[in-house]
C-alpha cells in the first residue's frame, strides 16, 4: 500500500511505478480502490488479504515444477520462472503484468488475446509461453503509446470502433497484422480476415470502417 | 490442465526416441509431439488430452514447401496452414487445398496450425470435449452419449455403434481428393501411407484414429503432380459464413476433355468419421458429360451408405447438394 498516495501527476511516482508507460492504469487504479475499500470496511480480515496480495507465489523462484523462461516482449527481455502449463497470455498478464492482451474464451475462439509473434498474429491463449523463447513478441503495449498512437489505434478511436473495449486490443492486433496479409480491398474481405475476433458489443461496422480507413491511407502513401 | 514436462527436440531422432516411450500412438497418448498447439492445448485445458510429456517439434527442419522432381509438391510437417494456403504453387496447382485451408478456423489459428497437426486434428463432438460425459473415443468402453444425444453436427458416413464423431478438418478433405501421401519416420525407419489409409474408421476402437505407432513422427506430406487439364475446388457449407466447422463440404478435382469428364476425384467433409473419399461418385462421373443429372447421380452414389442419426438427417441432402454444386462450379467454363 506504500504507493497509495501516488498520482499520475507525480513524476516520481511515474518513474517507479514499473508499468510500461509509467501511468496509473485502470487495473492498478481498480485494484487500489478495492484494497482501500477492503481496509476501510473489513478491519483485520482486510489487512490479512492485503498482506497476501503482496506475495505472488508464481514469482517464487524455488516453487516446484517451474522452469526458467526468457521472453522478448516489445523489445524488452524478461526472465521468469513459470509452470510449463503457463500460456503466453497468462505469462504476460500475471507474471510480466502486461495486461493489454485480454482473456476472453481462453480456447482460441474469441481473439481477445491476439498478439504478434515474429510479426504474425496468433491466439496467445493457445501458446505455451516456454515454447516462444527467442521469438519477438509484440503486444498492444508495444504498438503505440497514449501520446504516440499507432495509426490503427488512432483509427479505432476516431471511428468509435468499440463499446466496452474488452476485445479492442485483440481487434487492433489483428487489424495491424491484416495490413501485411493478402486481404482484398472489399469490406467483405476485411470481415473474413477479422472473423477470428469476436465483439460481443457488436461494434463490427465501425471496426471495419477503422480498418479500411487505415488501409486507404496506407495505400495512398505507398508509391503506385 | 494436468502437469507435464516440456522438452524440445532439436532433431528427429530425439523426437522419435521420446515419442517411442509412449504406451499408445500419438492421439490421446501420454507423450505428445506439439507444434502449433491449437488443437492439443485446447484439449489439454479441457483435460481431454492429459499428456505427461510434450515434445516441441517446431525446431525440426520440416518447415519447407518444395516442388518435387516429378512436378509434385512436398509439404513439411510444421508448415503453417496460412503459409501453405497462400503459397503461389498451391494456389495455382492445388486450389482445392488453398481453399480448404482458408475456409478453416481463423487467420490467427491458421498462423499457428501445422500440416501434421491438422492431419491429427481431433473431433469437435461435444461429448468428446466434455470429460463428464461417456465417450468411447476418449475413454474406451464408456459408451457413446452422442448417438442418443445431440448429434446434429456429427457423422453420417463411416460411423459405428461405438462412435459417430466427425473428422473436423477441411485440409484433410482436400488432401484426400488430391491423393496425398503421408511420410512418417519412426523407430523402424521411414515409411509412407496414402491418406486414404492414414485415418481409421471408428469400428469398435474409436480411440485409435490413425495408423501411427508410438514414436512415429510425420515429417512431410507429398502431393502428386496436378493432373493435366484438371481443375479443383472446395465448397464448404456451415451454420455461419466464417470461422465455423463444416456441416458438409466437398473437395473436387475434375478433368473435362472433349465434353466428357475424363478424371474425377471426390472427397466429402463434415459428414464422415474420416476424410471421406468417394470412389462411388468418381465412378459415376468418369466418362460422362458434365451435366446436372450426372452430378446428382454422383452425389446420390456418394451418400448411398449414409446412416443419419436422430438430428442430422438433413446432412444427407445437404451433402448431396454440396457435391453436385461443387461439381457444377468446377466444370463451368470460365
Amino acid at each position: 500500500m506504500s504507493d497509495q498516495g501516488k498520482t499520475p501527476e507525480d513524476p516520481k511516482a511515474e518513474a517507479h511505478s514499473g508499468s510500461e508507460f509509467g501511468r496509473t492504469t485502470r487495473r492498478t487504479f481498480l485494484s487500489r480502490l478495492g484494497m482501500v475499500g477492503l481496509l476501510a470496511s473489513a478491519g483485520p480480515i482486510g489487512s490479512t488479504l492485503g498482506e497476501q496480495s503482496h506475495t505472488d507465489p508464481a514469482q517464487s523462484p524455488d516453487l516446484e515444477n517451474t522452469v526458467p523462461v526468457t521472453l522478448r516482449v516489445n523489445g524488452k527481455k524478461y526472465d521468469v520462472r513459470i509452470d510449463p502449463r503457463t500460456t503466453l497470455l497468462d505469462c504476460l498478464r500475471e507474471h510480466l503484468h502486461l495486461t493489454g492482451s485480454k482473456k476472453g474464451c481462453d480456447h482460441g475462439q474469441c481473439g481477445a488475446c491476439t498478439l504478434h509473434i515474429n510479426g504474425r498474429r496468433v491466439n496467445s491463449c493457445l501458446c505455451l509461453a516456454a515454447m516462444y523463447q527467442g521469438d519477438e513478441i509484440t503486444t498492444i503495449e508495444g504498438l503505440g503509446h497514449p501520446e504516440n498512437l499507432h495509426p490503427m489505434q488512432e483509427a479505432f478511436v476516431s471511428h468509435d470502433a468499440y463499446q466496452c473495449g474488452y476485445c479492442t486490443s485483440g481487434q487492433i492486433m489483428s487489424a495491424v497484422a491484416l495490413l501485411n496479409e493478402p486481404c482484398g480491398p472489399e469490406e467483405a474481405e476485411v470481415k473474413e480476415f477479422m472473423s477470428g475476433n469476436i465483439c460481443r458489443c457488436g461494434a463490427y461496422q465501425n471496426i471495419v470502417a477503422a480498418v479500411q480507413s487505415v488501409r486507404q491511407t496506407t495505400s495512398k502513401e505507398k508509391p503506385a | 490442465m494436468k502437469l507435464f514436462e516440456l522438452a524440445r527436440a532439436d532433431d528427429s531422432g530425439q523426437a522419435i526416441a521420446a515419442g517411442a516411450k509412449a504406451t499408445t500412438a500419438q492421439q490421446g497418448a501420454d507423450i505428445r509431439f506439439i507444434a502449433g498447439g491449437t488443437n492439443l492445448v485446447d484439449y489439454m485445458k479441457l483435460n481431454v488430452e492429459t499428456p505427461k510429456k510434450l515434445v516441441d517439434i517446431n525446431h525440426l527442419p520440416y518447415d519447407k514447401i518444395e516442388v518435387l522432381p516429378d512436378g509434385g509438391l512436398s509439404i513439411g510437417a510444421v508448415v503453417r496452414n496460412s503459409d501453405l494456403a497462400y503459397h503461389p504453387i498451391v494456389r495455382k496447382n492445388y486450389a482445392v487445398l488453398s481453399e480448404a485451408l482458408l475456409s478453416g478456423a481463423s487467420p490467427q489459428l491458421r498462423n499457428m496450425a501445422t500440416t501434421a497437426g491438422n492431419l491429427l486434428q481431433r473431433t469437435r463432438c461435444m461429448y468428446f470435449r466434455d470429460t463428464a460425459m461417456p465417450c468411447n473415443k476418449r475413454e474406451p468402453g464408456s459408451g457413446c452419449a452422442a448417438i442418443t444425444g445431440v448429434n446434429r453436427s456429427l457423422a453420417i458416413l463411416g460411423t459405428s455403434e461405438h462412435c459417430i464423431a466427425s473428422n473436423p478438418s477441411d485440409m484433410n478433405v482436400a488432401m484426400a481428393a488430391l491423393e496425398a501421401t503421408i511420410h512418417i519416420r519412426g523407430t523402424k525407419g521411414e515409411h509412407s501411407v496414402p491418406i486414404g489409409d492414414f485415418h481409421l474408421l471408428p469400428g469398435n476402437t474409436p480411440h485409435r484414429e490413425t495408423v501411427l505407432e508410438p514414436g512415429d513422427l510425420i515429417t512431410h506430406v507429398t502431393l502428386p503432380p496436378p493432373a493435366p487439364g484438371s481443375r479443383s475446388l472446395y465448397l464448404k457449407l456451415r451454420d455461419r459464413a466464417s470461422f465455423e466447422f463444416a456441416l458438409a463440404s466437398a473437395a473436387v478435382v475434375v478433368t473435362v476433355a472433349g465434353g466428357k469428364i475424363t478424371r474425377a476425384r471426390v472427397a466429402l467433409g463434415g459428414v464422415g468419421t474420416k476424410p471421406w473419399r468417394s470412389p462411388e461418385a468418381e465412378a459415376e462421373l468418369t466418362g460422362q458429360s458434365a451435366t446436372p443429372a450426372v452430378f446428382q447421380k454422383a452425389a446420390a452414389a456418394a451418400l448411398r451408405d449414409a446412416k443419419p442419426q436422430s438430428q442430422n438427417g438433413f446432412k444427407v441432402e445437404l451433402a448431396k447438394r454440396c457435391l453436385a454444386h461443387a461439381l457444377k462450379l468446377v466444370t463451368q467454363t470460365a
